[in-house]
């Protein structure tokens, strides 16, 4: 099932129109993306470094959770609100860009990690919370996350570039199907 | 020699050119770039926000300060590295954009004030500065910083 009518559609609303066509809106909305990294990735980098033992040592994870946890969680949501207005801006582009497609799984990934933490090791964090290195499943999902993020910083910036674009043809058959572009068999290679 | 014909250099040094002629240097580059950005702001709203008594709050300052300096000076170094890359790709284009110039000014006043005032009023321990002094530098330091973040990504708006 492809989702491109749907997408389509949405590119053909006043709202998505408007907001592509803006000289201001859509370059602020996207400075708003970019600059909201720092509050968010920057403060959740910091909370990884703390699960992995390497920053912030002396500080109990619980505290350090109740501290800036809002405030990585308040990033997320300005991240989120902004990047649906980006999509929203520009829908088919991105539904059929490789690198956004990337970003929107390795999200999905993080989402799951950061589950997986919360519903495991972390209900017992009042107890090694003080330790300086935390226990192995904490150090797992600090790692985990470090890494996931950073692919979705990497992808998202390559959106930008339209080395995969489907209107840039001719692709291998993988990315054409991966970017799901729509391309007559005859001419693929 | 004036900063025109330097960039004019910059542009034909085997680096610029590099830079210019790969088809993917600036997208590697400036994905590095965009990820030490996300720790230099994490290092600095680390401090900046307990001197403005939020975030770690229940912590001595000092100690907030001591434990973001590592990461501000290393994820400060990768930004200035691969900075210069980037601007050796299109040097012309930066010394025509007005948001470079803004970056720069704001990157230069904010690397002063961060290595200065803001970690002496940090380090100084608590009670010997004043709570509203430790919540205007803190202020200071996010607005400089605000300045070359919005500066630097407003440069590719510029084009």
């Amino acid at each position: 099932m492809s989702l491109l009518p749907s997408v389509q559609w949405l590119a053909a609303t006043p709202g998505s129109i408007t907001l592509r066509e803006s000289w201001y809106a859509y370059p602020l909305v996207e400075s708003a993306h970019v600059l909201t990294l720092c509050v968010f990735v920057g403060l959740a980098v910091m909370w990884d470094l703390r699960l992995l033992g390497i920053t912030l040592t002396s500080v109990p994870c619980s505290e350090f959770k109740r501290r800036l946890g809002p405030w990585i969680k308040g990033g997320f949501v300005v991240m989120m609100t902004t990047g649906v207005l980006l999509f929203y801006a520009t829908p088919v582009r991105s539904y059929q860009s490789l690198w956004f497609r990337m970003k929107a799984a390795t999200i999905v990934l993080a989402g799951l990690n950061a589950f997986v933490f919360h519903r495991g090791i972390d209900r017992t964090i009042e107890q090694w919370g003080r330790d300086p290195v935390p226990p192995r499943a904490a150090r797992l999902a600090g790692a985990r996350s470090l890494v996931l993020w950073t692919v979705v910083v990497v992808s998202g910036r390559m959106i930008a570039y339209n080395w995969f674009d489907c209107d840039k043809q001719p692709h291998s058959r993988i990315v054409n199907t991966l970017a799901g572009c729509s391309v007559p068999d005859e001419g693929a290679p | 020699m004036n900063l025109l014909s330097f960039c004019q250099w910059v542009s034909e040094t085997p680096v610029g050119q590099a830079m210019s002629q790969s088809p993917w240097a600036f997208a590697v580059i400036e994905s590095v770039h965009l990820l030490a950005l996300a720790v230099i702001g994490g290092a600095v709203l680390m401090l900046d926000l307990r001197l403005l008594g939020l975030g770690l709050r229940d912590q001595p300052i000092d100690r907030v300060a001591r434990e973001a300096h590592p990461w501000l000076v290393s994820s400060l170094l990768v930004m200035l590295v691969t900075g210069v890359l980037l601007f050796s790709s299109e040097p012309i284009k930066c010394y025509q954009s007005t948001a470079f110039w803004v970056k720069m000014s704001s990157l230069l006043l904010a690397m002063i004030f961060a290595f200065t005032v803001r970690t002496k009023v940090a380090l100084a321990g608590e009670g010997r500065v004043k709570p509203v002094w430790l919540k205007v530098v803190a202020v200071v330091s996010l607005t400089l910083w605000f300045g070359v973040g919005a500066g630097g990504r407003w440069i590719g708006f510029s084009a």
